[in-house]
């Protein structure tokens, strides 16, 4: 006796999050079907292996016709063949889109490419997570890209219009999207130490304040490019570490400021210099795409690493790099914003 | 012209894109309605087209707004080569035509493929302005309402029940035709389609025809059949019950119950009828001349050539032999009288009505049934369907008769079925016979009612337990006892019956769902001999299965069925048989006796051992069952007047009932004692198989309950949440072990394995109750068993339900003791009686013959035959008692406010095989949802192999179901039924069809909670129902 079609239709569609996340997590049936037994389902409801399995292939079918429309969040909305609460519809959209933090870390950065796609084998041996998933995630990455790469408008607004995502949630997408769309390098060992969550604040900071939309919020592609013109002017930061007479009031101004205040003063009166010039120097080179990838390296190598060498504390970089940009604007020529960023380390 | 329909094509959205090149799709619309076509413009390059269309107007007849369904195809226009089909849309406009439904159809309609599936969705919007025609030989029946329901729906009250009608029209299956050998798969889909919407459109009108005829306005319990006879052809039946409704105005008006008749029962003399041989004579002939008949030609001959009853015309007194009633003696003659000048003067005194307005059902007799082969051939002239048509009639005069031997003048819960393999069918009708109150049967006023009722307050709650037939002359053997509850008059042990549970039975405990399943092996043959292979075996497989039923039943400590549903599904080389009931314990009926097992083999130690062993097991599950439905009658009054005849055994064991005490005993004395057990005799290794399964059925987790009647008995406190599904298995059978044995196994593991899925996925609902259980077998080929399951669970409050439980069956309890003593001496004098009427002393313990099965020995089959007729119409005895346990119980359900869920969001449409909706209160029904869908594919493996593409069909069918409902403004369906699901596939082909018919009743609902709770009796019957109607579709 074989089954040969076994399946179940509710008029409202049953969702099972137990199993839902394990198809998210890219599991075959019987992987999850053995999971679930190891999870004491079985003891739990009396029932038998045979029925968990009939329960997981149903539950699969589902979420295998749901995905289609998962693909475009409002279509599952507006759709008339399953009939899911709304709260439900939340769950499996929110859902779906969420990813792994160890899988968004590797593509991170990348270009959303056919040839990045091929390399999922590799980050799924490396990370754990299976290919299936990882497909998942890289496809939502690139789906979501392709929609918002050239809409005008604000881009976490657009996110979440277009997928119904959470506000956390949009924003993480927005800084998958810009660092996409800049192809910052982050895969560097120097970076490892890095989180995601690290590079989305930057992100935000950085589309914020360093993109067209920062000043125009009428252009096409406003959020997911930096404003050109913007990093043009950063060049004329070389000023603050060639003119050697700015670099002395710059350095004697944040002293001034910052005596008493600082645990590490010593250390960063020594090492002035040596910091500023790499700030400058980082965001003088921004001109060059190439110099853009590299920001966060550079940042690291430049800023980041002498300051970790001092055992500078967190909340003593915060205070120096506040205090270094303000101490700019009390300078001869110099107005309006400048970098404000600086990697948690 | 009476008619103007008129269409307005407002949009299309989620197109599929039908250009490759530009992604994108020229869409535009063609409507056609009879044979007017309009186009709309064509919508470049969108998928969300914006047509905003004039309004397209068809002038039409009224009979064709009835029969015709009005088709909406979307198409994509391509300049160069023919224009490419994305898909369809049909509405049915019926709901439009009469006054109190919808108004306007408007909504997103799924574009529906057959080949595709649904692509997309378009918006319309359909009115219709009719105009009066007093024509008097008009054809059309505009006007009558039709409803699914089988019970008189919730906001309207039965003026009249007229009765029965039915019509069946037949055509040529254009799937068969010489012409779809040259036509696309679409096409040929697409006629079909169109072909059975029309014939339901036709059928329907005809109904209503009759329906004005008998001066009716409605016809409730509607229900709508295919046959796909294959190459001969495509019938579409349809029966149900002429009513006249009014619109309720206010509940208060509640129709008065009105159980009059019982009172006349009282006077029973004690009839020495000289002849108390109620095996051989009177009563029981009519019982032999069952058909098995398979009759290729008509030969059975009426005068009508047409379908027609012609209800008021002809006034069929006594076809044969004359009532069995009146051979009875004078007994209740005068009930009967009055009674039967009502309905002696209809054909067939059907009703496919289950639930009845209080005091309609009087008494109830038993289940009857009629199975007949026949073999198919080609309807030559679509316009004469007179073979069919005599068919059928056939069926319905042996049912009649049946009831008739049961003294009674009436079957209610009546139902037709077919099943069809190749050129062989089965056609089966059933029904419960039952006395009814012939006051709601003629213009009668119901005011008489009202009085009537006064005047007597018999207990309600028993009275259609007591038998309708002669306890001198029964029609099979049967054990009767005074009734527990009333104890005036005489009831049955068991009682089966087709119907649901009458509101004010009293019953105690839970019920559960019931089911005897059954395989037959059988030869594979051509034409006659095949259906003479049928025929001997139908017989055989109606014993098993209900034998089966009474052991199962017993097992649970039950004595009664309700909803019994019996179904024989023919395949090229077996039968299955598959009966579905809710067993409930009825306080009116005697407790049921234990099961006792006998050996038949001599004496050897081990093998009694085994015996022994096996007794216990049964007596063990019996006693656990008893405490998984909480069944506790009451012990006392039971032993007294249960046991007239005590026994000194009996008494000194306090537990249980009595009849457990047999678990001492093995001896076969059937003729004394042990009145109430139930021996089984295990004399093979068939027999034991046979015990083996009884106990292998599981009881559903805690937390569950499941029953196939409307309700739950034993549970009225539902809370508002509802998961309508529809499941469906289908298995292949090895074909190396095909016997008798295994084939039972593996039907019986399938049926329970599904049971089980089903409570596994619906656990989040806990606690809550499967009603409904609905399950169709059918073997769409040699080695394959489909089952298909329908049914809706439904969350109930645990902690409410108890309470009102229990406090009635203390009342009952303590009522029957008081009666107790005076009662006395009369059981001991029936007992007596029936004791010296039994000609054999074992069918005083309804005992089954376990060894005397089958193919064995041929002089068996004539007794078998006979006991197998016998306990088909007759066993039937016991029902239950309880749990509505007030009056009050509608009452009590309203007020549970239920909370106010968020659930209520807009766009939700219920969907539901009940015919109310838990929490909430009807406030409109919008008209009869009947929906016929065929969907193919070529790229099986592509859509997910079978499961994906029957999961993703069935999901279709309930989102264009929703959407119609949402379109009339609707927000439920109630009775829906998924009438027929036939699917064949040919994986080497890559190949699948699957042919889906459903129905229901679309309604309006509002949720209690948002109606004033205050008065239940005011809840303002012209309530808006818009409130939560219209805007449904987003």
């Amino acid at each position: 006796m074989t089954s040969e079609l076994d399946i179940f239709v509710g008029n409202t569609t049953l969702i099972d999050e137990d199993v839902y996340r394990l198809w998210l997590d890219g599991y075959s049936v019987s992987d999850a079907v053995a999971l679930r037994v190891r999870s004491g389902i079985l003891e739990q409801t009396g029932a038998t292996a045979a029925v968990l399995q009939s329960d997981t292939m149903d539950h699969y079918r589902t979420f295998h016709m749901l995905e289609r429309l998962l693909h475009a969040p409002p279509k599952l909305l507006h759709q008339l063949i399953f009939q899911i609460p709304p709260s439900r519809q939340a769950l499996l959209i929110e859902r779906y889109y969420a990813f792994d933090e160890a899988f968004v870390r590797e593509v991170l950065g990348k270009k959303l490419s056919k040839g990045t796609k091929k390399d999922l084998d590799d980050i799924s041996t490396k990370t754990g997570i299976t290919l299936k998933s990882c497909r998942r995630q890289f496809d939502n990455f690139k789906r979501v890209f392709k929609v918002v790469e050239e809409m005008r408008g604000s881009l976490v607004d657009n996110i979440q219009q277009h997928f119904l995502l959470s506000d956390r949630l949009a924003r993480d997408y927005a800084a998958i999207v810009f660092f996409a769309n800049n192809r910052f390098e982050t895969g560097k060992k120097k970076l490892q130490y890095l989180s995601f969550g690290d590079f989305a604040y930057c992100a935000e900071l950085m589309i914020q304040n360093w993109t067209l939309g920062a000043v125009d919020s009428q252009v096409d592609d406003m959020d997911v490019d930096l404003d050109k013109e913007f990093l043009q002017d950063l060049k004329e930061l070389k000023m603050l570490v060639a003119d050697k007479d700015l670099l002395d009031l710059h350095k004697s101004l944040v002293c001034t400021a910052l005596r008493g205040k600082l645990g590490v003063f010593s250390e960063m009166e020594a090492n002035f210099k040596n910091l500023s010039r790499g700030l400058v120097n980082v965001a003088a080179k921004l001109t060059h795409n190439k110099d853009v990838r590299d920001l966060f390296v550079d940042l690291v190598e430049k800023f980041v690493e002498p300051c970790r060498s001092d055992h500078w504390p967190l909340s003593d970089v915060r205070l120096f790099l506040n205090q270094y940009s303000a101490s700019v604007h009390s300078l001869d020529g110099f107005r309006g914003g400048s970098l404000s960023v600086g990697p948690p380390s | 012209m009476p008619g103007k329909l008129k269409v307005k094509i407002v949009a299309g959205r989620h197109l599929p894109v039908m250009d490759r090149a530009s992604d994108l799709t020229d869409a535009f619309v063609e409507v056609k309605f009879g044979n007017t076509t309009f186009k709309t413009d064509v919508y470049l390059k969108s998928l969300n087209p914006q047509w905003n269309s004039e309004w397209f107007k068809f002038e039409v007849d009224d009979e064709d707004l009835q029969d015709e369904p009005l088709q909406i195809t979307v198409l994509d226009h391509d300049t160069y080569s023919a224009n490419d089909a994305i898909g369809k849309v049909y509405i049915d406009i019926d709901p439009l035509l009469y006054s109190e439904a919808a108004t306007v159809i408007s909504g997103w309609f799924p574009i529906y493929d057959t080949i595709h599936g649904i692509r997309g969705e378009i918006n319309v919007v359909v009115k219709v302005d009719l105009f009066n025609d007093l024509n008097r030989f008009r054809q059309s029946s505009c006007g009558v309402k039709f409803f699914c329901t089988t019970s008189i729906p919730k906001c309207y009250r039965a003026v009249i029940i007229h009765g029965f009608v039915e019509e069946l029209v037949v055509n040529e299956d254009p799937e068969y035709q010489w012409i779809d050998r040259i036509r696309t798969p679409r096409a040929s889909n697409e006629a079909r389609q169109r072909l059975i919407s029309l014939m339901s459109g036709e059928l329907q009108r005809k109904i209503g025809l009759k329906v004005l005829e008998m001066r009716g306005n409605a016809v409730v319990g509607y229900l709508q059949c295919f046959d796909l006879e294959g190459e001969s052809g495509l019938v579409v039946r349809a029966i149900g019950t002429a009513c006249t409704l009014d619109k309720l105005s206010s509940p208060a008006a509640l129709l008065p119950a009105c159980n009059s008749p019982s009172k006349e029962m009282k006077e029973i003399p004690f009839n020495e009828d000289p002849n108390p041989n109620t095996h051989s004579s009177g009563p029981s002939t009519p019982l032999k001349n069952q058909t098995y008949s398979f009759s290729p030609s008509k030969s059975y001959s009426r005068q009508s050539s047409s379908s027609d009853t012609d209800l008021s015309l002809t006034p069929k007194t006594g076809m044969g032999s004359g009532s069995a009633g009146k051979e009875g003696g004078p007994f209740k003659a005068l009930l009967r009288q009055q009674t039967q000048s009502a309905l002696e003067q209809r054909e067939f005194p059907f009703f496919t009505l289950t639930a009845f307005p209080p005091g309609f059902l009087v008494h109830v007799g038993g289940v009857v049934s009629a199975r007949s082969v026949k073999l198919l051939d080609r309807i030559h002239n679509p316009d004469e369907p007179e073979t069919r048509d005599a068919w059928w009639a056939e069926i319905r005069q042996e049912i009649k008769s049946h009831a008739k031997a049961l003294g009674c003048h009436a079957v209610v819960g009546y139902s037709e079925s077919t099943s069809i393999c190749e050129e062989v069918c089965i056609l089966s009708a059933s029904g419960t016979a039952a006395v009814l109150n012939p006051r709601f049967l003629q213009d009668g006023t119901v005011e008489g009612c009202l009085e009537q009722r006064l005047e007597e307050n018999l207990p309600a709650g028993c009275g259609f337990c007591h038998i309708p037939y002669d306890e001198l002359n029964m029609p099979f053997p049967a054990h009767l006892t005074y009734c527990y509850n009333c104890r005036k008059q005489k009831v049955p042990d068991v009682l089966f019956t087709t119907i649901d549970l009458p509101i004010d039975a009293t019953v105690i405990g839970k019920g559960c769902l019931i089911q005897a399943r059954l395989c037959r092996l059988k030869k594979k043959a051509q034409a006659e001999a095949n259906a003479t292979a049928i025929s001997n075996l139908l017989p055989f497989m109606e014993y098993e299965v209900h034998t089966q039923l009474m052991n199962k039943l017993k097992l649970k400590g039950m004595n009664a069925l309700f909803g019994l549903r019996i179904q024989i599904t023919v395949g090229e080389n077996m039968l299955m048989g598959l009966a579905s009931a809710t067993g409930v314990y009825l306080a009116a009926l005697p407790t049921p006796g234990g099961i006792q097992i006998a050996g038949k083999t001599p004496n050897d130690g081990s093998y009694e051992q085994h015996i022994s062993h096996m007794q216990k097991k049964i007596n063990d599950t019996i006693a656990k069952n008893k405490e998984l439905y909480e069944i506790n009658p009451p012990d006392t009054s039971e032993e007294i007047i249960g046991s007239p005849i005590p026994e000194p055994r009996q008494r000194s064991r306090l537990l249980r009932s009595q009849s457990e005490s047999s678990d001492e005993v093995t001896e076969l004395d059937l003729s004394h004692g042990k009145k109430d057990a139930f021996v089984l005799e295990i004399d093979d290794t068939d027999a034991m198989e046979d015990v083996h399964s009884l106990l292998t059925d599981v009881p559903p987790p805690s937390g569950f309950y499941s029953c196939n009647t409307e309700i739950m008995p034993g549970i009225n406190n539902w809370t508002s949440e509802i998961q309508m599904f529809t499941s469906v298995r289908v298995i292949r059978l090895s074909s190396l072990n095909l016997t008798n044995q295994a084939l039972n196994k593996n039907f019986n593991d399938l049926c329970e394995n599904l049971l089980k899925s089903l409570y596994f996925k619906l656990r989040s609902m806990i606690p809550c109750c499967l009603c409904h259980v609905n399950f169709t077998v059918s073997l769409p080929e040699d080695e394959l068993i489909q089952v298909t399951v329908t049914a809706v669970a439904i969350t109930f409050d645990k902690n409410q339900a108890l309470q009102t439980t229990k406090t009635h069956v203390e009342k009952s309890l303590q009522r029957a003791s008081t009666d107790n003593e005076e009662l006395l001496q009369f059981p001991l004098e029936l007992c007596s009686d029936s004791l010296s009427s039994h000609p054999f002393p074992p069918a005083k313990a309804t005992s089954v013959d376990y060894s005397s099965f089958a193919d064995r020995c041929s002089s068996w089959i004539e007794l078998i035959k006979l006991k197998a007729q016998t306990i088909r119409r007759g066993s039937i005895k016991t029902t239950v008692t309880v749990e509505k346990a007030s009056p009050m119980g509608e009452g009590n359900f309203r007020n549970r406010a239920t909370p106010p869920c968020a659930s209520s969001t807009v766009g939700v449409v219920k969907m539901t095989p009940l015919s109310f909706i838990p929490g909430a209160k009807i406030t409109k029904y919008l008209g009869i949802i009947n929906m016929f869908f065929i969907r193919e594919t070529t790229s099986l493996r592509e859509e997910g192999g079978v499961s994906g593409f029957l999961h993703a069909f069935i999901a279709e069918v309930f989102a264009m179901v929703r959407a119609h409902v949402a379109a009339l403004g609707g927000n439920a369906v109630v009775s829906y039924i998924m009438k027929q699901c036939v699917f064949m596939e040919n994986p080497n082909k890559n190949q699948a069809q699957c042919l889906i018919n459903v129905s229901g009743d679309a309604v309006v609902f509002v949720r209690e909670s948002e109606l004033e709770v205050v008065s239940t009796q005011q809840p303002t019957a012209n309530c808006q129902p818009s409130c939560t109607g219209g805007e449904v579709t987003t």
